[in-house]
């Protein structure tokens, strides 16, 4: 029940892009046909199922103030939060060069529908801010922030796949000039915001 | 002389990285409901782009193109490590009010773009120009949104209170709206349709 009420809450009110932003740059630049954006989202969610548990435990076990404890109780006065980001990425690019060639060597057939997304996807914002906000949000086991990542990716993948459609449809409306393309997607973008934040009052 | 001087101003205005390129939206859009945090994550992103443009240029004939970006990687987040520690120690608040979005500088879209278009093939000089000049030109939309949302959304600008307090006796009522996250993306879509419309030669063809 604990999971189901996290899972909901990343999905639909804490949503990557509609409350914080994260990742817009793709979300804007690859929404132009539902297929591609579905294929991107897929891939996102993908990665952040893996990434926020192992950065996870990396935290725990690695970075938190006293986190060295297991390895000698000398170490427990060690603090190396500070190396969070740069460990963080580091982990983020590894494992997304490694699903690449591990979905590569497997599912040739997710490969291409995936192919040219996932090396993008390591500098993709809302992957490192899921794992930042994991961090932030103290999570008691990998359970839970396993997820928050597949939450965070869902909302992600929802939110790409609307405007996607919204975008196609568009194409026959008529916008103004100098609206067209990315202007009107900002404004399409902060409506559905408002729209979304009508999920806020709700109490699970 | 007048090259450099382009390399900083034409991102002012005509190759704008946020409103032309549309990139590094992300923090753009969380940190802008009042002006000093914006300030502040626009002087940070800044530096952070100037520096890193100067050493990836430094070392660009020593890099195998196969591992660029990690390389790339790791030396952004060293920058913003230490912009983290330095506005932990000097400005307290204001970096919890950021919370993870200086963290995301890194993954800020401007800087892996210079790094890639423009630090890999000129010379530290000019990188570093190209970095300075993009970065102000994010930190003025930055600036611009800000003010509209925080002068509007809360009445002050900087924290001081702006509008006079006989407009709230007469009736006038803060926009709340401006203060939440939809506004910000309305508020830059609106600046991008401003600057279309002026520069026609931007326009999108919604066609294709």
């Amino acid at each position: 029940m604990e999971f189901f009420r996290l899972f909901i809450k990343s999905v639909f009110i804490d949503n990557m892009i509609f409350a914080y932003f994260l990742g817009m740059c793709s979300y804007l630049a690859v929404s132009k046909t539902v297929k591609t954006s579905a294929g991107l989202g897929l891939a996102v969610t993908f990665v952040l199922v893996v990434t926020v548990p192992v950065n996870y435990l990396i935290n725990k076990y690695l970075l938190l103030p006293g986190a060295l404890s297991w390895i000698s109780p000398k170490l427990a006065s060690v603090d190396l939060s500070f190396l969070t980001y740069i460990l963080f990425i580091a982990i983020i690019a590894a494992i997304v060069q490694i699903l690449e060639m591990v979905i590569e060597t497997f599912t040739p057939s997710l490969y291409s529908a995936l192919g040219i997304f996932l090396p993008l996807i390591a500098v993709n914002c809302a992957i490192l801010g899921c794992s930042l906000f994991m961090q932030e949000r103290n999570f008691s086991n990998v359970g839970e922030a396993a997820v928050f990542g597949l939450g965070s990716g869902i909302g992600w993948l929802l939110a790409i796949v609307a405007i996607a459609a919204i975008r196609e449809k568009l194409r026959y409306s008529k916008v103004p000039k100098g609206l067209q393309g990315v202007g009107i997607s900002f404004i399409i973008t902060g409506l559905m915001g408002i729209a979304f934040m009508a999920f806020m009052g709700i109490k699970i | 002389m007048a090259n450099l001087k382009k390399l900083i101003i034409e991102p002012l205005r005509k190759t704008n990285p946020v409103t032309v390129l549309v990139l590094g939206i992300c923090s753009c859009l969380a940190v802008t409901a009042q002006l000093k945090p914006a300030l502040v994550m626009g002087l940070s992103v800044t530096v952070v782009t100037a520096l890193s443009n100067f050493i990836i240029s430094l070392l660009r004939k020593g890099i195998p193109n196969r591992i660029r970006i990690i390389v790339q990687l790791v030396v952004v987040a060293t920058l913003v490590i230490l912009i983290d520690q330095f506005l932990k120690a000097f400005a307290y608040d204001v970096s919890k009010q950021l919370s993870v979005y200086v963290g995301l500088i890194i993954t800020n879209c401007i800087i892996m773009g210079r790094l890639e278009a423009f630090a890999l093939s000129h010379g530290p000089g000019e990188s570093f120009l190209d970095g300075l000049g993009n970065g102000l030109g994010y930190s003025l939309i930055l600036v611009i949104v800000a003010f509209f949302r925080e002068l509007f959304g809360s009445g002050t600008l900087l924290g001081y209170q702006v509008i006079p307090q006989s407009f709230y006796e007469a009736g006038y009522q803060n926009n709340g709206l401006m203060i939440l996250p939809p506004m910000a993306l309305i508020v830059v879509g609106v600046i991008i349709w401003i600057q279309r419309t002026r520069n026609p030669e931007m326009q999108e063809n919604n066609q294709n």
